[in-house]
């Protein structure tokens, strides 16, 4: 019992690292997934070759098998070692990345095709159409499935105990041998805070989720809602 | 380039038999996840409040911890606590069952629920046993809707069984480590271990998404 405290306190100094990594690869996951999507849905098909051929292959083969390759094969090709923790990261947003590219695809394919129409009858150019017309509404339908996604790679940064990044599962691993006995409370405190972390992802994106219907004008509030909306239950 | 094909083909051998291991391991655990999975989807239907709450914290709580963490206390905790000790292998098949298990139970949820009231009204009116209703008329209408979803989450298993290499299970990424520390090559084992990968998952996905067309028009 008295070694409780040493044990939390240890796994606690690896979860800045683990937040370092979530959000990390959440912003590669975000930057990445928008590029590929788009690339996917471009009109010239060398474009949209190489953005199936990387979507493809991150997401044929395993994550953990991508974080060996880049950090133990990588140096070897071009004599440059990443620092765990930017490797991690790497892997983390391009394999998400990966996933997420054809969450925007469909999300933007999705969109009222009439929309689309509007915008070129409207004169606009292709990326003001993209911008200003399918993005901010694509925008509402992608948050459901990136909340998925950004839970997935929260859960994935436990992978990088493997390349020695120090984050809370590594932390854990150190202590196992020497605490044999306590070893339900390392795993204990890993899980609450993983729990932690997924509640306070999931938060956030229900609150942006409620943001971007409020302003496409969706706001699922009853006493407000148009008579007119009620009677399209009985024609389905 | 640093590739030295003699070093590939030596791999080779070693890395099928791991790659046998992580089909074995992919096609075990399935087996857990789609019974298990129909279970607690059961379960959350069974109508009793607190178990379906149970079931309910249950499903969440595995599906936003990490299958990694999992797998250890499965591994090094569950032993001391029950005196049940299970091998590597069994312990990966155990894990990726269960962790899947909170998956696919979402999946027969959303097939249950697809099912027409009709169906159910029916049933009721034919004055079937509640087990005949789910056995005869609900379940063979919602189980051949959701074989590609469970088939995708088969794919994701097999993709994500190489960190079973943290407890010691020779699949296709610790044969390929092992390779590695014999022959101080890290770069052919490693490429051909994502290789072997690739050339399993791509036509499994391509097979699931012509099912999933074809439960679609169905």
């Amino acid at each position: 019992m008295s070694n409780v405290p040493h044990i939390i306190s240890s796994i606690l100094a690896g979860l800045g690292t683990t937040i370092e990594a979530a959000v990390g690869g959440i912003v590669v996951t975000i930057v990445v997934a928008l590029i590929a999507g788009l690339a996917l849905l471009s009109p010239r098909w060398p474009v949209r070759a190489v953005a199936r051929v990387y979507v493809e292959v991150f997401r044929g083969t395993s994550e953990v098998v991508q974080l060996f390759w880049l950090y133990f094969v990588l140096p070897v090709l071009v004599g440059l070692q990443l620092v765990p923790l930017f490797a991690g990261i790497l892997v983390l947003g391009l394999n998400h990345g990966a996933y997420g590219a054809e969450v925007v695809r469909g999300a933007v394919r999705s969109v009222p095709k009439e929309q689309y129409e509007g915008a070129v009858a409207l004169n606009f150019s292709p990326a003001q159409r993209m911008v200003r017309v399918l993005l901010p509404q694509a925008f509402a339908e992608m948050l459901p499935p990136f909340n998925n996604l950004f839970i997935q790679l929260l859960k994935s940064t436990a992978l990088l105990s493997f390349i020695s990044a120090g984050e809370i599962t590594e932390r854990g691993e150190l202590l196992r041998p020497v605490f044999g006995a306590d070893i339900g409370w390392i795993y204990g405190t890993e899980l609450v805070l993983y729990l932690l972390l997924a509640i306070l992802i999931t938060t956030g994106m229900r609150a942006l989720e409620r943001w971007a219907a409020r302003r496409l004008g969706r706001a699922p509030v009853a006493s407000t809602a148009p008579v007119l909306s009620v009677g399209g239950g009985g024609t389905g | 380039m640093n590739w030295d094909w003699q070093a590939a083909a030596d791999a080779i051998p070693l890395l099928l038999k791991g790659l046998l291991v992580t089909v074995e391991l992919t096609l075990l655990g399935s087996a857990v996840a789609y019974a298990l999975g129909l279970v607690l989807a059961l379960l959350r239907r069974a109508g009793i409040p607190v178990l379906s709450r149970l079931v309910l914290f249950f499903i969440e709580f595995i599906r936003s911890t990490p299958l990694l963490i999992q797998v250890f206390v499965l591994y090094w905790l569950v032993p001391p606590l029950t005196g049940i000790t299970m091998s590597a292998f069994v312990t990966g098949v155990v894990a990726l069952g269960v962790h899947y298990a909170t998956y696919t139970a979402e999946v027969y949820r959303a097939g249950i629920e697809a099912v027409p009231k009709g169906q159910w009204e029916a049933a009721v009116a034919l004055n079937l046993p509640r087990q005949r209703v789910w056995t005869a008329v609900v379940l063979p209408q919602a189980i051949p809707r959701v074989v590609p979803a469970l088939g995708n989450y088969t794919i994701s298993m097999f993709k994500e069984t190489p960190l079973l290499l943290a407890i010691g299970v020779l699949d296709v990424l610790n044969r390929a480590k092992e390779v590695g520390a014999e022959t101080f090559r890290v770069v052919e084992p490693y490429t051909l271990a994502g290789v072997l990968f690739l050339l399993v998952s791509l036509p499994s996905s391509l097979l699931a998404r012509r099912l999933e067309r074809r439960a679609e028009r169905a």
